[in-house]
């Protein structure tokens, strides 16, 4: 069994449900996402189109990140799952710099590395990742790459020629495609990051890597003194009470 | 990092385009910063003075450098601690460092790094207590069992000796390797980076024995200076082909022409250009005529200074491109 993931961009209306339901079900916190709808505006006024481009990770059969990790936290399901022990991860960072999409992240809670994981749990219990469930009109499509029936086979079967996947060239072989996907969707050096330019939020990068509050000292000491729990409410009280977020021009 | 500069990086090499990110989550910045160059500054020290010491040892008579024995291992052994240190503070996770000896993954070069620096440090270590035993007789006394067993086998050290030349290479060169497995990183897939290591601890190595060199012959520190003259003479060219000459992929190019029209580090890299190599390589070179020892430890010191500032370029330009 290969489990694969294929979007059909043609049919994505930039709605986030999957954004929405995936941190909900994985509980990610904040300023962190497994999976995001990015919305790029492509042409110049008045001839402009919107495309909406959901990004997670793309499970790679030959995954850099896989490699890279010097303890196997990030290893292979049987099911071709790309999967992540955070009871393992040392984070070294080093699967960052080797993932080219950009795909994983350091938890602000655990401040351990994560990643979309098809939501295998889920799988585990015969249900479909939440991204699936929540899309309201199945451009997510789901399923068995090795079964020649399966809806994804047969609607890459369906759709040959315009099947892509991410950066070919990095030959990390994806299980996740596209159907209706471009160069200034699918290519992040096609298309501008203008600060200013975003709908709801100026904050283009984020300043931290893990939990900011989490400083050096802290990561030796926090076994002993103890450190205190970050969730969601401590970050959003954080993240209220201190001016940089209004100097980055954050709503 | 000046943020206006890092997000109009793309729409300032990229042309014939007119898409623009509308709405999207803020993106990582720089993950791996300046206590990963401190940790490759640190290790090019560390391995560095044992090619050296090595090279001095094949080149000279022990007499003409009696210090080497005992302060090479020292100059190691806290060269290579503080490379542990601060690679043991860049976890996010510090005590699950021994998940690397207990869970070992042996396709991540991480992990064949880590114990081989370990290995390394450990020669070392017993290098240290000999050469400074053998060096101070009357330390620790009589009672002392350590400085004893050391004295007693003091051969041990020059039969680890050609071992640790040996395991130095690739100590030095699996941070290339590294590099070359973070494969989002395309500016750091270049095969030049494995001599750029070396070349690196070369200059480090050279930089570093400079300084305790005063009492040695004219002719080692000749030696000295004619390594640490050529090794930035070449890394100085190797990064200058890479900077303006060589194939590029479109990610490795971005980042380069941002840096070329004068984005951020831009000042950055030219500085560490200057100071690392071009000022050591003159000053390197009129040592050789006027044997002045205090223009060879100003070369020494701009050396060890710029190739810090040129290691964190390097390390941290390619981190600010988008990847999705």
């Amino acid at each position: 069994m290969k489990l694969g993931f294929l979007v059909d961009l043609n049919l994505c209306m930039g709605c986030k449900g999957c954004e929405i339901a995936c941190k909900v079900e994985n509980e990610v916190p904040l300023s962190t996402w497994r999976l995001r709808v990015k919305y790029i505006d492509i042409g110049t006024f008045p001839d402009t189109s919107r495309s909406f481009t959901p990004l997670r990770c793309n499970h790679c059969e030959n995954a850099p990140c896989e490699r890279i990790c010097p303890v196997s936290a990030l290893h292979y399901l049987e099911n071709g799952i790309v999967n992540i022990d955070s009871a393992r991860c040392i984070g070294c960072a080093g699967c960052m710099m080797a993932c080219p999409y950009g795909a994983i992240y350091m938890d602000p809670e655990t401040n351990t590395a994560d990643k979309c994981t098809y939501c295998a749990h889920r799988i585990e219990s015969g249900m479909m990742p939440a991204c699936v469930v929540a899309c309201p009109v199945e451009a997510n499509i789901f399923g068995d790459l090795d079964d020649d029936h399966s809806n994804i086979s047969l609607y890459i079967m369906e759709h040959q020629g315009g099947v892509q996947v991410r950066k070919p060239e990095k030959h990390t072989s994806p299980t996740h495609f596209y159907v209706g996907g471009g160069n200034q969707t699918l290519n992040p050096l096609a298309h501008q990051r203008i600060e200013g330019y975003n709908l709801f939020n100026n904050i283009t990068h984020l300043d931290h890597v893990g939990d900011k509050n989490h400083g050096i000292l802290d990561r030796f000491l926090a076994p002993f003194v103890g450190h205190e729990k970050v969730d969601n409410t401590s970050l959003i009280e954080s993240a209220t009470t201190e001016d940089s977020h209004e100097q980055e021009g954050g709503h | 990092m000046n943020k206006r500069e890092v997000t109009k990086m793309v729409e300032s090499t990229i042309h014939a385009t007119q898409a623009v990110v509308t709405l999207d989550v803020p993106i990582q910045g720089i993950v791996w910063g300046s206590i990963i160059t401190v940790n490759m500054w640190a290790k090019s020290i560390g391995t560095g003075v044992v090619f050296l010491a090595a090279f001095l040892w094949f080149r000279h008579s022990k007499d003409s450098m009696p210090s080497l024995r005992w302060t090479m291992p020292i100059i190691a052994f806290l060269s290579l601690n503080v490379f542990l240190l601060f690679t043991l503070i860049d976890l996010h996770q510090p005590y699950r460092m021994v998940n690397i000896f207990l869970h070992p993954h042996w396709t991540s070069s991480i992990t064949v790094g880590a114990w081989l620096a370990s290995i390394f440090l450990g020669l070392i270590t017993v290098l240290m207590v000999i050469g400074v035993a053998d060096a101070f007789p009357s330390l620790g006394g009589k009672k002392c069992k350590l400085t004893a067993i050391a004295r007693n086998n003091s051969t041990v050290y020059e039969k680890i000796m050609p071992f640790l030349v040996f395991l130095a290479i690739p100590v030095t060169t699996y941070t290339a390797i590294i590099m070359a497995q973070s494969s989002a990183r395309e500016l750091w897939q270049a095969p030049t980076e494995v001599m750029q290591m070396i070349w690196a601890a070369l200059m480090a190595g050279s930089a570093a024995l400079i300084f305790i060199s005063a009492s040695w012959s004219k002719e080692v520190r000749k030696d000295l200076a004619l390594v640490l003259t050529f090794s930035v003479f070449f890394s100085f060219a190797m990064y200058m082909s890479e900077y303006f000459f060589s194939f590029k992929s479109a990610e490795a190019e971005a980042v380069l022409a941002y840096v070329h029209s004068g984005g951020a580090f831009n000042i950055e890299f030219w500085f560490g250009m200057t100071l690392g190599f071009i000022i050591p390589f003159f000053l390197g070179m009129s040592y050789m005529k006027s044997e002045n020892m205090t223009l060879l430890k100003f070369a020494a010191l701009s050396a060890l200074v710029g190739l810090f500032f040129v290691k964190d370029v390097w390390l941290k330009i390619p981190q600010m491109l988008p990847l999705s």
